[in-house]
């Protein structure tokens, strides 16, 4: 199941996952923020492999064509050939020559300079090629030229190496160094990628291009349209109504996990969730009936949610929920009483998550301010607390 | 504005889409109402753009694409209210999707091969070249240099001549060989066969070495310098070894049929390089990766003319150098192809094609 429960945090510190550091934003003509994600390095190795292995394949079916060709008309028989057919044989090597030339040199330029800005690799891996968008960020179109300059340049870092061995098996002298100077050269163009924050090799630097992936997905229904959304029970036919208070716990992350849970629809991983939520609003839901509940809790929290939007409050997460708590809201005469050095402090006893501490300082801001009713859900009072402080000395 | 983009901006209207409209008053949430009422918007860019992906451009209608200017700013506003109202992570996502898809769509390569090639040998080769005009004199001044310390190192000691020229078996072309077998290395082999097999040996060689030239260039220019040294320091110790036997004439006349094609393509592919070394070791106000993206694009289009270059450089080596066994024409024809490009590239200006 998805990260339901996480470990407190300061909801301030975001954790970057990988995924993240590979997001980048383009600003279009038309002034839209448009998110894109860079590929991996494994998706693009990948691709290459997967594109490799079709042009060998390309190769050896052009050769044996070429070949059956040549036996088809008797070019190889016989003990003399006749200067005609010495002609004929000889158009065939240079047809495979030329073939041979364009499979390594013009693959990858026929492909990427189509509609789809990939070679059949990477359209399998999911990936394609882009432009770079300038210093300020403004996205650029992809020019022919960009795409002849990245695939110029893989030629010289993918196809040297082998010129390098074959060079020396020519000449007849050491192979063992030519294929050390191949593998030290094939090293630096391979490990380039790895040494800069947008996974680019050489081509791309030179050509002023990136690999992102191409997202590919289906409209899928909206969960609120349904008949579950109505929140009627599959076992008694009530209708499911949840107060304020209730929605009020939880955020935007937590809606969409929900969401993903639901579309996943795996009844044990329901279970989990809608006994979670049960627990948290003080609920018994029915056995067998945790389709409806979620259902009718998912609709209900994103209509709240979405009004709130609408009036500018963005819910994040449940952390956030809490900050926007109406349980735990002070006064400006309460907000007085602490400081700076109190944010500082809060600060650290969040981060750091020792139960009692927290216990302890949530004593403290109850009898300080004399509020006897806050009890229980100490890390939610903190939390509740230090945002209202942040917020004032905003 | 046409019937058939009015159309699309008031087709929510049509009765084809009454059934969407009273789903729409149906739905409890806003959001959703909003999703419902542009859906079939949303869907019918969706299957233009995967149209435009798939390459089928002949299968859209006109209808469609004229639409599609319209329907992708009508996404693009779409996507903006959405970001700030819905919290269906399942249809935004799908939005953000399609947004990317149809920019790519609509802003992607902008002619294909085939347009790109059209344009490319009406003016935009000769364009990029002229671009270049520093670095090919800078190239043009190392070739020469080149030339002249392999002479001059081959005439102080002959022993220098063999680090220069790569030994081949056979090869009779090495200090102290007589006249007549050097002139034989020049004339009389109009009757070799597997001239094409040969032509189209050195194309594919001497198009990997260009290539290569070329993309050192990122080194800051370096390495192509080092090459085309290397490469003209052999030409220098050829003249030296043939000059020697008073065949100078003689041999300038048998290098010139494809020479002057393919030292014109080494030295713009050496220029490519050294301009791209230039641009990002002197990146001006620039960054250093735009400056050298620049120089990429702009050298690319160059190199695909080298190639091409190449490939005419290698037919005439492999048949017009075997076939016309006399100085004289040999010179004709090499000088002749030298002038074609020269005109073919600085004088050649049509006026559409600046960009």
């Amino acid at each position: 199941m998805a990260r339901w429960s996480r470990a407190p945090r300061d909801p301030r510190v975001r954790p970057v996952a990988a995924a993240d550091r590979r997001n980048r934003v383009i600003l279009t003509a038309e002034g839209l923020r448009l998110p894109l994600v860079l590929a991996s390095r494994g998706a693009r190795v990948g691709a290459l492999l997967i594109d490799l292995a079709l042009i060998g394949a390309t190769i050896i079916l052009t050769t044996l064509l070429l070949v059956w060709i040549a036996n088809g008309v008797g070019l190889t028989k016989g003990p003399a050939l006749k200067p005609g057919a010495r002609a004929a044989m000889e158009a065939l090597i240079v047809v495979w020559i030329i073939a041979m030339f364009l499979l390594r040199t013009a693959w990858f330029l026929w492909f990427e300079l189509g509609p789809r800005g990939a070679t059949p690799g990477k359209r399998l891996v999911g990936i394609r090629i882009a432009a770079r968008p300038g210093s300020d960020g403004a996205a650029t179109r992809l020019s022919a030229e960009a795409v002849i300059a990245r695939n110029l340049l893989r030629d010289v870092e993918l196809f040297m190496p082998f010129v390098f061995v074959g060079g020396a098996l020519q000449a007849g002298s050491d192979t063992t160094l030519a294929g050390w100077a191949a593998l030290v050269w094939f090293g630096i163009f391979a490990l380039f990628p790895v040494f800069n924050r947008d996974s680019l090799r050489c081509g791309d630097v030179i050509a002023g291009t990136w690999v992102v992936e191409t997202p590919r997905r289906k409209l899928a229904t909206a969960l609120s349209l349904g008949d579950g959304a109505q929140g009627i029970s599959a076992l008694t036919g009530t209708q499911y109504r949840f107060s304020d208070a209730e929605l009020a716990i939880y955020g935007a992350y937590e809606l969409q996990t929900l969401e993903r849970v639901l579309r996943d629809n795996r009844p044990a991983a329901l279970a989990e969730v809608a006994e979670a939520i049960c627990r948290k609003i003080g609920w018994s839901s029915g056995r067998g009936d945790e389709r409806a509940f979620l259902d009718a809790y998912y609709t209900q929290l994103r209509a709240r949610l979405e009004t709130e939007l609408r009036f500018g409050k963005r819910k994040a997460d449940k952390y956030d929920a809490v900050a926007f708590d109406p349980r735990f809201r002070l006064s400006v005469a309460e907000l007085a009483v602490y400081g700076d050095t109190q944010v500082t402090v809060l600060d650290r006893l969040l981060r750091d998550n020792d139960g009692d501490a927290i216990a302890r300082a949530a004593g403290a801001i109850r009898a300080k301010l004399g509020r006897g009713d806050w009890a229980g859900d100490d890390h939610g009072l903190l939390t509740a607390v230090l945002a209202q402080l942040r917020a004032r000395s905003e | 504005m046409s019937a058939t983009v009015r159309n699309s901006l008031t087709g929510w209207f049509s009765r084809k889409q009454s059934a969407d409209i009273a789903a729409a008053e149906q739905a409890a949430l806003r959001s959703d109402r909003f999703r419902l009422e542009r859906e079939a918007d949303w869907r019918r860019l969706d299957s233009i753009v995967a149209r435009i992906e798939a390459g089928r451009i002949g299968a859209i209608s006109d209808d469609d694409l004229a639409a599609l200017p319209v329907l992708y700013r009508t996404l693009v506003s779409s996507l903006a209210v959405a970001r700030d109202t819905t919290l269906d992570a399942a249809t935004l996502g799908w939005l953000e999707a399609l947004a990317q898809r149809a920019w790519f769509a609509v802003h992607g390569p902008e002619a294909g091969f085939r347009g790109w090639f059209a344009q490319f040998f009406s003016g935009g080769w000769s364009a990029a070249v002229r671009a270049l005009g520093v670095e090919i004199v800078i190239a043009l001044a190392v070739m020469v240099a080149g030339t002249v310390i392999g002479w001059l190192l081959v005439a102080g000691n002959p022993d220098w001549y063999f680090a220069m020229m790569p030994a081949h078996d056979g090869d009779v072309r090495v200090p102290g060989a007589s006249r007549a077998v050097l002139y034989g290395s020049l004339f009389g082999q109009s009757g070799q066969t597997g001239l094409s097999i040969f032509a189209a040996y050195l194309f594919s060689n001497n198009a990997q070495v260009s290539i290569l030239c070329y993309a050192l260039g990122f080194v800051f220019g370096i390495p192509p310098l080092l090459l085309l040294v290397q490469n003209t320091a052999m030409l220098g110790a050829l003249l030296w070894l043939y000059h020697g036997q008073g065949l100078t004439i003689e041999l300038i006349g048998w290098l010139a049929v494809h020479g002057t094609t393919e030292l014109f393509a080494i030295l713009l592919a050496g220029a490519c390089g050294i301009h791209i070394g230039r641009a990002m070791a002197f990146p001006g106000n620039r960054a250093t990766l735009v400056a050298a993206a620049e120089a990429g694009r702009r050298t690319a289009t160059v190199m695909i003319g080298v190639v091409l270059m190449l490939i005419v450089a290698g037919l005439l080596e492999g048949f017009a150098r075997q076939l016309i066994d006399a100085t004289a024409p040999r010179l004709a024809v090499g000088l002749g192809i030298l002038g074609f490009w020269l005109v073919y590239f600085f004088a050649y200006r049509p006026r559409k094609a600046a960009r």
